[in-house]
């Protein structure tokens, strides 16, 4: 079924789909409507979800924790310092091995305060121990959630997902997308059946001890593996899903990779605009290519490592600033993943879109323009630079 | 109160908090929470919730839990929301028929992640109206981490973070009257009581904020050897001046009807109370009289001021 919605109304919709046993509810823009449509479906009788109005995100985590831990389904959604606010309870869903699910709105964090699109809010909960799946479109951000559930709360993974979009970009933007049936999305997320929890009858269960070195250790190390498990996951949900749905996802995707010489990685809703760039360099003769990460955790590094082996040049774009004086996130993780290659590809790192700032065609067609150059000369250049500033004459892309 | 108190019943029950918890002797928050939990019916089961805390930490030590029932512990500010989202599972997991039988949902925090830092959780559950009890075990400052002021700290007590100095006095502001608030946000039913005698007020209390539909609070004290300075065995006797001097009145207030649940027959100086407790003794020292006579006013007001609200 083809429908015209929003990111925020897909994801609210298959939540309605999965139709899960309870919400936290907190608005944030860009992630309000998300609360906000499903709040109609309460109200109509649409759904049997204990929708929990709380009175900020820090309580919506922790009704999802206590729901979850009672042997619930717990859903919530959330953007920026909503997610920032929860930061210390992420841990807590990790390492209570809780498959809580949670649309993350991408958007700036406060400092100053900014309500537009880029990636520090998740990307500074990357080390909680939750699974992160990023959206390019609406579609994916529908497709991604329905896949949350049947990834977090498999036994060898019982790990939390975090499903991101781009806000206003993904979240606001209307696209056809392709609906699945209520009961095939019924179907393919099935019953939620944990083991042990709460309201478990003639076996009591009790979670958040105070854990002492004796035991910490083993219990991250639990956690760890567990992340490690999820990749496997992650692959197995996607090919259940596609038989469903038709549409193939993967750790990461490859866009005319195959004899690419130079290429761009990057994550969300920037992947439209540079896989048009690479068309445009394509059909001129140049060997351009882009790999969009579709999983930043657990990360994909053997498959980047295996895709981008045969590159020149490789630009990777943060959409968030890491302040490490070093590079962004997704650089520092990438760069370390193509370590280990006998001939690696010169790498730079370009940092983008930061609070909302654009990103066209024509600034992917400067960076393949630089690693071309790169590729020609051997000499890489500064390393980490900021595209897209008011003044151009402090960047280096030319 | 509607239930008859037999408290040789009460203390043959199974207890649900079990001996062998880490809490220190003579601490008035292991009775606390063993006395409320002894108000359940026995064939009833309970998901309990700490706040991070002396109790919490003292009570489940991986791998040990001392609870009979669940238990759940999430961090120090959102006990009353973590509580919040088991009542809801329940509610969804038993209207889809996935849990049978009555399950009470009660939650203990310090007055530190109750009167402060989980005030925000706390007022957030208790406007929601979640089916829950919580309950405050009040030491008077933050005791886990080695007694630092909070809201619930007395005036002119000493702790770690309000020192007694050649310019100040120990604590220089009241203690906020986190009771008054409660009763503000019109639930069933808010409750001060203390551990004390045959454990009656506490236990009938407890019973009907257990069994009251909605959210209620109760506001116990729960003297703490380490940070008010006094021998272990001083438990009882400290408690009993608390209450006969009027510096923690015994009421409740349900359906907003406010009933004095014991009053002293003979009320005794405040002086009693303070002479008690190491963390006053500065206020005995020549020059300070100002101090304690304050301190007698203002308990004197506060009484007063009860004392009205229950219709004299």
């Amino acid at each position: 079924m083809m429908k015209f919605m929003s990111g925020n109304e897909a994801v609210a919709y298959a939540m309605k789909q999965i139709d899960p046993d309870v919400m936290g509810a907190f608005p944030i823009t860009p992630s309000t409507d998300i609360p906000e449509v499903f709040a109609g479906y309460v109200a109509n009788g649409e759904v049997n979800t204990e929708y929990v109005a709380v009175e900020s995100e820090h309580s919506s985590m922790s009704v999802c924790i206590a729901a979850q831990a009672a042997g619930a389904r717990a859903v919530s959604a959330t953007s920026s310092c909503g997610l920032a606010l929860m930061y210390e309870l992420l841990y807590v869903a990790a390492s209570s091995r809780l498959p809580i699910s949670m649309a993350c709105v991408n958007r700036a964090l406060t400092g100053p305060i900014n309500i537009n699109n880029d990636h520090s809010d998740s990307m500074g909960a990357r080390d909680s121990g939750w699974i992160q799946l990023y959206a390019e479109n609406n579609q994916e951000a529908y497709d991604n959630f329905i896949q949350a559930m049947p990834i977090g709360e498999s036994p060898a993974v019982r790990l939390p997902v975090m499903t991101c979009m781009d806000g206003f970009i993904t979240s606001h933007a209307m696209e056809n997308i392709e609906l699945l049936e209520t009961a095939a999305v019924k179907a393919f997320v099935g019953e939620y059946r944990p083991e042990h929890y709460l309201l478990k009858k003639d076996n009591p269960l009790a979670i958040g001890p105070y854990d002492i070195s004796a035991y910490y250790m083993e219990h991250k190390v639990q956690g760890a593996e567990a992340m490690k498990a999820a990749k496997a996951r992650i692959l197995e949900v996607a090919a259940e899903f596609e038989k469903v749905s038709g549409r193939k996802y993967g750790l990461i995707e490859e866009y005319r990779l195959e004899d690419a010489e130079t290429a761009v990685v990057l994550i969300g809703s920037s992947a439209g605009t540079g896989k048009a760039a690479v068309d445009r360099l394509r059909s001129q003769g140049v060997k351009a290519g882009l790999i969009k990460i579709r999983v930043f955790r657990p990360f994909p590094g053997e498959e980047l490592a295996r895709a981008l082996a045969k590159t020149q040049a490789v630009a990777v774009l943060d959409k968030s600033e890491g302040f490490s004086a070093n590079g962004g996130p997704v650089f520092a993780e990438t760069r370390s993943a193509l370590y280990d290659l006998k001939d690696r590809p010169a790498l730079v790192n370009i940092v983008y879109g930061l609070g909302g700032r654009d990103i066209r065609v024509e600034d992917f067609e400067r960076v393949f323009g630089r690693l071309a150059d790169i590729a020609a000369s051997g000499e890489t250049g500064p390393v980490y630079v900021h595209m897209g500033q008011r003044s151009q004459a402090q960047e280096v892309m030319a | 109160m509607s239930i008859r108190y037999n408290q040789k019943r009460e203390a043959e029950k199974q207890p649900r908090l079990t001996g062998g918890h880490r809490m220190c002797a003579g601490c008035g928050a292991g009775i606390v929470v063993s006395g409320v939990l002894r108000a359940l019916e026995p064939e009833d089961r309970a998901v309990v919730v700490n706040a991070t805390g002396c109790v919490e930490v003292s009570t489940f030590m991986y791998p040990y839990t001392a609870y009979m029932d669940s238990f759940i512990h999430s961090a120090f500010e959102n006990a009353a929301a973590t509580c919040s989202g088991v009542e809801a599972a329940y509610n969804a997991l038993k209207r889809r028929g996935k849990v049978d039988g009555t399950v009470k949902f009660i939650t203990f925090g310090g007055d530190g992640g109750t009167y402060d830092i989980g005030f925000q959780s706390l007022s957030g559950a208790m406007e929601r109206g979640h089916d829950m009890v919580y309950v405050c075990y009040d030491n008077e400052a933050y005791m886990n981490t080695g007694v630092q002021r909070s809201s619930s700290t007395p005036r002119f007590s000493r702790t770690t973070t309000s020192p007694v100095g050649s310019v100040q006095p120990g604590k220089r502001q009241q203690k906020k009257d986190l009771t008054e608030i409660l009763v503000a946000h019109n639930i069933p039913y808010v409750a001060q009581t203390a551990p004390i005698g045959n454990f009656r007020d506490l236990h009938l209390k407890s019973h009907k904020a257990i069994y009251t539909a909605g959210p209620c609070f109760l506001n116990i004290l729960a003297p703490c050897p380490r940070g008010w300075d006094y021998p272990a065995a001083k438990l009882a006797d400290i408690i009993k001046l608390a209450v006969d001097s009027c510096v923690w009145p015994l009421f409740e207030v349900e359906e907003g009807q406010w009933r004095v649940t014991y009053t002293p027959k003979k009320k005794l100086p405040v002086e009693d109370y303070l002479r008690s407790q190491g963390r006053f003794r500065h206020m005995f020292q020549p020059g300070n009289e100002w101090m304690i006579e304050e301190a007698q006013q203002q308990i004197d007001q506060k009484w007063e001021r009860l004392l009205e609200r229950a219709g004299g």
